[in-house]
């Protein structure tokens, strides 16, 4: 083949082939994904971030920090539990049917057991098994329900309870997803630390929250200011290293606010069709982006009475 | 046909002396970009270690300063030394003059005003957050009609050959010349222009990522190899149908990858990048093969500096396999579990783009400057250095984050290791790398010292001549030159 328009050809097709795999093919399975209702309800799932929070990914983009932190919780498989959630009435059957399935437990233990309900009789199980389980304790009278489990080292982690989907991502742009893990996961990070205080913090000083954290501070983030009449209340509580001198306040600029209520609406855990799990009945476990983002403005202006971090996660 | 089949031909030098000012161009500024980027790669590379390190101003932060040196070194050196490369191939190939070199040197002053719009875009926050596509959109018309206006010259270089049997290069380097604008234009227009909605963006992302940084440098970059081995190690190249075959492989299977098999994406699409990735495995050792039977027995020719071309690569064509393999081992699901989201991907990508591409394009650059410009390099020992710093560097910057990437994975695997214990495990191997970083800045200013020590030697003295035939006789024409 010694023509360069048959070359050129060739070069065409070979490229126009792997376009249409990886660009028209996805683009039409998955370019055109709308919200739908969360499974087991009729709460509609994604929801678009409010605007500080849309703001603030421009911050997240510019600055890089998807460079460093993914937003891709990833599953290994599904597993069932059994779980028990009523003893009903017949408490001797129930006793008889739990001590059957968990052969371990003496009787006094078993009562014990069955006093703080909702819990997993039998947990990792096959669909069948869990079945069966369950059909065990429902004889008995007591309601238990097969529970379905996304199991993966990043959910044991506790960087999320289902891995992420397509359909977390359809109002981003750009999507964040990111290629490497210098830093913790994201996809997931109001559900582990919903404190505003704290991500400011954090941005300013990374160290100061997180011990030997390999963090760059982002103090471009902040503007150092004389106070005027009073103090901001947004002003900065820090240790006397950090404090700025007497006279001088630090408060977040506006890039900063908008960045944290961007952080505090990375949520995706809501139950879905193409990644069902089984979330506790009662108030709803799941808080959608809005509700988050909308906690996060207000809560942004309040950190000056941010004192120490309350519910700092163990892995942040 | 064979480049050492025939002697030289009568029409080298014309040539030669045609390509002369778009390979200065591109190749010099090619060097300078490199440097730039090594020094944005030196100072990320600080980071890891100590976060404080210049952390005070917007422009250096680590989310600014890596799009910056990564796209310095793709678009400011791959792109531009793969075009100066493939220019000259093409010419010297089809044993013919470059046709309008004019436009190869007015695309190369577009190319690299697009390039530094689109840093200096990235370091003042525009980068437009897919890997691989970071200069602003801004960027772009410059960056298309610079890459138009070589690639055209090219095209009409490769029409007018005087040869019609093609060699082997000619196809490698004539399909990567329309490789780029395609993968380009769908790029830009799909993520910036007209942004699709959702992970349908990082699929596109991915798509162009593995098309540029995998199938265009390796489509440029073994032209070179094929080209470069059979003239340096004075033998024909041997097995041409399996480089032929490899050339088919890495068109039809190359471009099927890239996508992790983490994506939230539709399950069949990892899979199908899996099985195309894993079937570039013949590509791999049909390259590797063809290019041992050639230059792996044979003595290079004597002579300390004619050496040195061979040696880079050499350089070049090992570590072309051993990051093909790094490839495909990254994508197979069982592995991919450990290695994903950890630092083997960029070890993996720096060992392709460092180790294979620019040790590649180094050893063109040290064979081809000297025919182009009839004159030697200035410094040899720099130019000695230069390699040893260079592969020194790569390998020490690639060997350890690939062992970081691998510690990391198996360590996340288990939730019991706190997420911090993890990142401390892999300190002492991102100190090593960088180490390698240093090296290899080190030996990029080595490289442009002495291209520009090149230039300088063939200019001065023209420039000397010209002041003094202006100044003494000002009835000679100013443009006769010696």
């Amino acid at each position: 083949m010694n023509y360069g328009p048959l070359l050129f050809l060739a070069a065409f097709f070979a490229l126009a082939g792997s376009w249409f795999g990886f660009v028209l093919t996805p683009q039409a399975q998955v370019g055109r994904l709308q919200t739908t209702n969360m499974l087991g309800g009729a709460t509609l799932y994604p929801q678009a971030r409010p605007g500080l929070a849309r703001q603030g990914l421009e911050v997240y983009r510019a600055n890089g920090c998807a460079d460093c932190h993914s937003q891709q919780v990833r599953q290994s498989g599904t597993v069932c539990n059994a779980v028990l959630s009523e003893t009903g009435t017949n408490l001797p059957a129930v006793l008889a049917a739990l001590l059957k399935l968990k052969p371990a437990l003496s009787e006094p233990d078993a009562r014990q057991w069955l006093s703080t309900l909702p819990r997993p009789v039998l947990e990792g199980l096959k669909p069948a098994e869990a079945d069966a389980a369950v059909k065990v304790l429902n004889g008995a009278g007591a309601k238990a329900a097969v529970w379905i489990v996304p199991v993966g080292p990043d959910l044991a982690r506790g960087w999320g309870k289902r891995r992420n989907v397509a359909r977390d991502f359809i109002f981003d742009y750009p999507v964040a997803l990111g290629s490497q893990r210098i830093g913790p996961d994201l996809a997931n990070l109001s559900a582990r630390q919903p404190d505003a205080g704290w991500h400011l913090r954090h941005l300013y000083a990374p160290r100061l929250e997180v011990k030997d954290s390999a963090m760059p501070p982002y103090r471009f983030l902040f503007e150092r200011r004389k106070v005027e009449r009073s103090p901001s209340p947004d002003a900065m509580v820090l240790p006397p290293g950090l404090a700025p001198p007497p006279g001088h306040e630090i408060v977040p600029k506006p890039e900063a606010l908008a960045l944290v209520a961007y952080l505090l609406s990375l949520r995706a855990e809501a139950p879905l069709f193409e990644a069902p799990l089984s979330v506790a009945p009662g108030p709803p476990a799941v808080a959608p982006g809005p509700t988050a983002g909308a906690t996060a403005g207000a809560a942004a202006g309040t950190t000056s009475t941010n004192t120490a971090p309350t519910n700092a996660p163990a892995t942040p | 046909m064979n480049p050492t089949a025939s002697s030289e031909p009568a029409a080298a030098s014309a040539i030669d002396v045609s390509c002369r000012r778009p390979l200065l161009v591109l190749l010099l500024s090619a060097a300078a970009w490199l440097v730039i980027a090594s020094a944005f790669a030196l100072i990320c590379s600080i980071k890891f270690h100590s976060p404080d390190f210049l952390a005070g101003a917007a422009w250096l932060t680590y989310g600014r300063a890596h799009p910056a040196a990564s796209s310095a070194f793709l678009y400011g050196f791959c792109l531009q030394s793969g075009l100066g490369v493939s220019l000259w191939l093409l010419a010297r190939l089809g044993r013919t003059r470059l046709a309008h070199h004019w436009l190869a040197t007015a695309g190369a002053v577009f190319w690299n005003l697009g390039v530094t719009v689109g840093v200096f875009g990235v370091l003042a926050g525009d980068r437009t957050g897919f890997e691989a596509l970071e200069l602003p959109g801004y960027a772009t018309p410059m960056l298309f009609i610079g890459y138009a206006l070589t690639g055209i010259c090219g095209a009409l270089t490769f029409h007018q050959r005087q040869q019609q049997p093609l060699y082997v290069s000619q196809w490698f380097v004539f399909a990567a010349l329309f490789w780029f604008p395609w993968i380009y234009s769908t790029a830009q227009l799909l993520l910036v222009t007209f942004p699709v909605r959702g992970v349908m963006q990082s699929a596109i992302a991915w798509w162009y990522a593995n098309n540029l940084r995998v199938v265009w440098l390796w489509l440029a970059g073994l032209g070179a190899v094929f080209y470069l081995v059979p003239k340096l190690a004075r033998r024909e190249l041997q097995n041409r149908n399996l480089a032929l075959s490899a050339f088919w492989l890495i068109l039809l299977f190359g471009s099927w990858g890239g996508i992790p098999n983490s994506a939230p994406l539709p399950a069949w699409m990892p899979a199908l990048s899996t099985v195309g990735t894993v079937l570039t495995t013949v590509a791999l050792l049909a390259v590797s093969l063809s290019v041992w039977k050639t230059a792996g027995r044979g003595a290079g020719p004597p002579g300390a500096l004619e050496n040195l071309p061979l040696r880079f690569v050499r350089f070049g064509a090992l570590a072309f396999l051993v990051a093909g393999f790094m490839r495909v081992l990254g994508s197979i699901p069982p592995v991919s579990n450990v290695t994903d989201l950890t630092w083997f991907g960029p070890a993996t990508d720096q060992l392709n783009t460092y180790g294979f591409f620019a040790m590649v394009s180094f050893g063109a650059a040290y064979w081809i400057l000297p025919r182009v410009m009839g004159l030697d390099f200035p410094w040899a020992r720099l130019a000695r250095a230069h390699f040893w710093l260079a592969s020194l560097g790569v390998v020490l910057l690639a060997a350890p984050l690939a062992i970081a990437g691998v510690l990391e994975g198996l360590k996340l695997r288990n939730p019991d290791n706190a997420f911090m214990d993890v990142v401390k495990a892999t300190l002492p191997c991102l100190r090593l790398s960088t180490m390698g970083d240093l090296l290899m800045a080190l030996g990029h200013a080595a490289f442009l010292a002495n291209l520009a020590g090149l230039a300088a030697r063939f200019y001065l003295p023209r420039a000397a001549s010209l002041f003094s035939s202006l100044t003494l006789d000002l009835h000679k024409p100013a443009g006769a030159k010696p």
